[in-house]
């Protein structure tokens, strides 16, 4: 049985930009009853994100916090293959200011440095973005493990892992190998996850769980409840390169397990769903999910996270409508 | 409020619904209303009027006219001269104007579920999302069944008028479930609201005469219990269709006996929410937050007690007490909270005290702790914890946000907690083992079965009670079943009255050697037993010929048959080819000894041989189509729109009590008993009065045929006298009564004690050889009640 003296033991304290530090999770020894005793009903689970949107809503000033606090939790992201330095650095600037001044100036955030929680990027763009983010709070994550089907050989993903961190990444976002879940290879998945944490050593450690490829919320459930033990510090649904990306349900499965994680080892594991969140009000709906079933603490960017890489161009239209009244055009807004 | 302080705080704010349109309505009525008949309103006769509030702030919101004698006269005249017309529409004109109504429904959706939320107090979320979209369901789906009616039901005709009497819970929806089903059979239709909630549905009626529904057909009276009883008293009313309190459908079902009225009654519920240790716990915990927070836990059929496994109880009780936390009560027109206000200051107090009783009997009291609006009538969700089957509030129904948690250690333990209640409306299952979900589902005494799930509703499924949750469905084939009466037996006449028998002429046989004294005796737990009494009475032939002693049955005899037959319950859950199997043993040794009945028949009758030979032939018969129809009278799969099914099984009622008539000694008592035995019932009967021996002889039959002991039961005597012990008896579920007048009326007043199910003739005779009239689904209906088991899937 693997211990939990192979990950950092140490906790330590995140950058917070909000509340109290948040000790990290420093992982624990595989418990396989914790997996085992897993039910999830899906027809339930529809229900119950089914009937938030009714349940919850928010108007008005309160909308418009709702929606900046949505940006601070941005991972604003680009991972295709036609990536160049140049195109990292404009997405770096967005990131910078993500919000037209006279908005900024007008919703009453001026001086607050208002910027998004993260650039992602793949390894190769690493050192151009913190190069370009030099000087703001900004961490850049790096997409690692062979992204996004994560199959090429652990010992590389382990260097992958260690050349971005050299390279200046904070945050490592990870793939996991899906046959391992799909096999019920539980001991193969912590301890993959385990190796990843180690090679991370102060970055953090994003999993993404491919949800898409995993099918079942059952699978989705276990995967977490076993990278959160293998000392996870995020878990993140989706690629954006499955069929299918973040969807309420997977999330509603996955904040479940972060409870229940929490309950058992007092460890508040962050959440990234990611792919698919293109809208102000789908943005809106995760929030809700986070504040209802995890707590307020869980809308701060140290705990939450959106892959997303068009949301913040609806975000700025609707600040701009609930500042002038007027309904606003992608064009009037600067692109990252 | 700023931006940045809720930047900091992460609240939600106030995210109020607009209500100028509702408002807007209300004033251009003055905030006042006549009821609706014949096409428009009118002023009540008495210039009376009732005020109703609005729960969120207890101010006086409308008037609403107090019905009175003359106005329910009025609209039962309306609805009178509207049915004719109404029903020679035909279907096909008739779904149309459904689905107009559907329609309208649709086109004011949002003006229907603020008046809703404004007047009852419930969320705006719900009214929106729920009752509005379903009440067009309803709609839409019974238009279908309009343009379909003469196809599918074409031996059966419309009912007539129809009196609807609706709660305060789900005004619109419940309008919506009771005038979509009788409007579509062709019935008309007279319907009164609660005094509490009675705007939708005049609004209702207003605009569904401006989408062009002829006049008369929906009238709406409103006013109190007093005018409700008006309407349920009015001789031109065919049938009463009542939602509400067990309580009231009580004296309904009382006021209503022996008038010929047809009834169909959904009442209260306590139903159990059991959760097994291998459920997915989270998820149950959302289900208790949809069963019992949902409309304030004024629902009928809310999951209002809790059964936990042993060894989750624990876990369960934490992470409830821990998803209260985030719950919202405030005001109904707030798009951002999951409970509005209860109806009326009279409920909150019903509510507060018995969770105080709760609370005195040893409950442990967990209530959410978000604030609550401190004017107007609301109340916070609540747990009561560590509650005993013997605690007040395990056994009546709370009708508020009131979950009461109690655990159970077995499979069996669950079932035998669940049942352990007057009522049987619903009941919802949670295990993540299919084998175990699916075995106890049907083990459940509920109309409405949920896996994995709760409260789930469509115009598909049925919704009804089983015991004191009433009678009849709402909802599929079964609830549209319920507004149609069978051809065959609109013909039917009422029973000549038989020539008393003419005094005991005795003739011995003086020296010679006499016949072995055959003495029946009655029949009970599959034994030959002496009545309690041991009296016996003569049996004569039409000249006054002794033919033999039949046992004088008397209540204990009842009782003991009672509980013979209580206790063969594993004839429900034989299996439905060994029932046939023995049915058709029956019929076979029937035919052995058929010389031998039609002896009988003919002596205590004194029809000709050939005749007897022929009630003997009809018999076999009769034995041989409830064979068949043993394995064939089946529930169908409804199609919800969701992922899953709902099964609509055909369930055994349990203990009927039958009393026979006296024309067609046998063929009547097989036709009633075999119908019922086929479908897994138990059997309690009382043969003829005047001749009995048929029925005694046949116990012969049955003991020579496999019939497990206690599954038929025959009982002699004074039939109307056993009758009556029969109807007040609470251990029996259905009594039917074929014989007199007299009979019919107190079967049906006696049985609410237990509110049993009663089919009774009133007195028309029934052709026993006209097989259109008497055999098949136009009895096994009655000889079943639907059961159905929602069943969500998805992996």
């Amino acid at each position: 049985m693997p211990n939990s003296s192979a990950v950092p033991a140490q906790p330590h304290a995140r950058d917070h930009n909000h509340t109290h530090p948040i000790a990290r999770n420093t992982g624990r020894a595989l418990e396989m009853d914790w997996v085992d005793e897993i039910r999830i009903n899906l027809s339930a689970a529809e229900r119950r994100v089914a009937s938030l949107p009714g349940r919850r809503t928010v108007k008005k000033d309160a909308q418009a916090a709702w929606l900046l606090k949505a940006i601070t939790c941005i991972d604003l992201t680009t991972l295709n293959g036609d990536d160049t330095t140049e195109r990292v650095k404009r997405l770096c600037a967005k990131a910078r200011a993500p919000l037209r001044t006279d908005l900024v100036e007008a919703l009453g955030f001026a001086g607050r440095g208002l910027h998004t929680g993260a650039i992602c990027v793949y390894h190769r763009f690493v050192a151009t973005a913190v190069e370009a983010l030099d000087g703001s709070d900004i961490p850049v994550a790096a997409v690692s493990t062979g992204f996004p089907a994560g199959l090429i050989p652990h010992d590389l993903k382990l260097k992958e892992i260690e050349a971005s961190v050299r390279d200046g990444a904070q945050e490592i976002d990870i793939v996991i190998t899906r046959e391992h879940v799909l096999t019920r290879d539980w001991r193969a998945l912590y301890a993959e996850v385990r190796d990843f944490r180690a090679a991370c050593g102060d970055a953090h450690l994003k999993t993404i769980l491919a949800t898409g490829d995993l099918k079942t919320l059952r699978n989705v459930a276990k995967a977490s409840m076993v990278c959160m033990m293998a000392g996870a510090d995020f878990i993140k649904t989706s690629t954006g390169k499955e069929g299918v990306n973040a969807t309420l349900p997977v999330t509603l499965a996955m904040l479940r397990m972060i409870r229940l994680y929490e309950e058992r080892t007092g460890f508040k594991i962050g959440f990234k769903p990611a792919g698919g969140i293109s809208t102000a009000k789908d943005v809106l709906n995760y929030q809700f999910l986070m504040k209802e079933e995890l707590g307020r603490d869980w809308l701060e960017p140290d705990l939450f996270r959106i892959g997303a890489s068009s949301l913040l161009a609806d975000i700025e239209r609707q600040l701009e409508h609930h500042v002038t009244g007027r309904y606003s055009a992608f064009n009037r807004h600067a692109v990252g | 409020m700023s931006i940045a302080h809720y930047y900091e705080t992460m609240d939600y704010g106030p995210a109020p619904e607009a209500d100028g349109e509702a408002r807007v309505w209300l004033k251009r009525h003055e905030a006042t209303f006549g009821h609706f008949v014949s096409g428009k309103f009118v002023a009540p006769a008495s210039g009376k009027h009732l005020t109703t509030i609005e729960p969120a702030t207890g101010k006086a919101l409308a008037k609403i006219a107090q019905g009175a004698a003359a106005d329910v006269e009025a609209a039962v005249g309306a609805a009178r001269s509207a049915q004719a017309p109404w029903a020679k529409l035909g279907g096909h004109g008739r779904a149309r104007h459904l689905y107009a109504l559907a329609r309208m429904l649709q086109r004011h959706a949002r003006l229907f579920a603020v008046l809703e939320a404004i007047d009852n107090g419930k969320p705006i979320r719900e009214t929106r999302d729920l009752d509005v979209p379903l009440a067009a369901r309803h709609l839409l789906y019974h238009a279908g069944w309009a343009q379909l009616q003469e196809r599918e039901f074409a031996d059966h005709v419309p009912v007539g008028v129809i009196g609807q009497i609706i709660p305060w819970n789900f005004p619109l929806l419940m309008l919506a479930w009771k005038i979509a089903p009788a409007l579509a059979a062709g019935n008309t239709v007279v319907l009164k609201p609660a005094e509490f909630t009675s705007l939708t549905a005049l609004l209702f009626a207003e605009l569904a005469a401006e989408a062009g529904l002829p006049p008369g057909v929906l009238n709406v009276v409103t006013g109190d219990g007093a005018t409700g009883a008006l309407l349920v008293e009015n001789p031109g009313v065919d049938k009463i269709a009542f939602t509400g309190s067990t309580e009231v459908g009580r004296l309904i079902r009382q006021s209503t006996a022996g008038s010929g009225k047809s009834l169909t009654l959904e009442l209260g519920g306590k139903s159990p929410f059991i959760v097994f240790d291998d459920a997915d716990i989270d998820g149950a915990v959302e289900g208790v937050v949809d069963a019992i927070w949902f409309n304030q836990g004024q629902v009928c059929c809310a999951g209002s007690r809790l059964l936990l496994q042993e060894g989750i109880a624990e876990t369960f009780r934490k992470r409830l007490i821990r998803r209260m936390e985030t719950l919202r009560v405030g005001p109904p027109l707030d798009k951002a909270i999951d409970m509005g206000a209860v109806v009326a200051p009279v409920q909150l107090e019903r509510i507060k005290a018995l969770v105080e009783t709760g609370v005195k009997e040893g409950a442990e009291k967990y209530q959410a702790p978000g604030a609550i609006p401190s004017e107007g009538c609301f109340y916070p969700p609540t747990l009561l914890w560590n509650v005993h089957p013997s605690s007040t509030v395990a056994i009546e129904e709370i009708f508020g946000p009131v979950v009461v948690a109690m655990t159970f250690r077995t499979p069996d333990e669950a079932v035998m907690l669940a049942n352990n209640t007057r009522y049987g409306l619903a009941a919802s299952v949670w295990s993540e083992t299919i084998g175990l979900a699916l075995d106890i589902a049907p083990k459940l005494l509920a109309g409405v079965v949920w896996v994995n799930a709760t409260n789930l509703f469509d115009a598909s499924v049925g919704f009804g009670g089983y015991r004191e949750s009433g009678f009849g469905r709402e909802g599929g084939r079964e609830g549209l079943a319920e507004y149609l009466k069978p051809k065959a037996w609109i013909g039917r006449k009422a029973r000549a009255k038989l020539p008393p028998l003419p005094e005991t002429s005795t003739e011995g046989v003086g020296f010679g050697t006499p016949s072995i004294d055959r003495t029946a005796k009655l029949f009970v737990g599959g034994k030959q037993v002496r009545p309690d009494g041991n009296y016996s009475r003569s049996v004569l032939s039409p000249k006054g010929k002794h033919l033999g002693e039949a046992g004088e049955g008397n209540r204990k005899d009842i009782r003991n048959a009672v509980a013979a037959a209580r206790s063969a319950e594993a004839w429900a859950r034989a299996t439905a080819h060994n029932r046939a199997q023995i049915l058709y043993y029956l019929a076979e040794n029937l035919s052995a000894r058929g010389d031998e009945f039609a002896r009988r028949i003919g002596d205590m009758t004194g029809v000709s041989p050939a005749k007897a030979r022929a009630e003997v032939e009809a018999s076999i018969e009769r034995l041989f189509s409830y064979g068949a129809w043993a394995d064939k009278y089946e529930g169908t799969i409804h199609a919800p729109p969701l992922r899953g099914v709902a099964l609509a099984m055909h369930e055994p009622i349990g203990v009927v009590g039958v009393a026979c008539p006296d024309e067609a000694p046998l063929l009547g008592f097989i036709s009633l008993v075999a119908p019922l035995i086929a479908m897994g019932n138990r059997v309690v009967a009382v043969p003829s009065e005047r001749h009995p021996l048929a029925a005694t002889d046949f116990y012969q039959v049955l003991e020579t045929s496999d019939v497990p002991a206690g599954v038929v039961n025959i009982v002699t005597g004074e039939r109307d006298a056993l009758a009556r012990v029969l109807a007040e008896h609470d251990d029996i579920d259905a009594l039917w009564v074929f014989g007199s007048q007299e009979a019919s009326t107190v079967a049906e007043r006696l049985s609410v004690g237990n509110l049993k199910r009663t089919l009774v003739d009133h007195g028309l005779a029934l052709d026993w050889y006209d097989r259109a009239a008497s055999e098949g689904p136009i009895l096994l209906r009655h000889a079943v009640q639907v059961k159905n088991i929602w069943i969500p899937y998805g992996d």
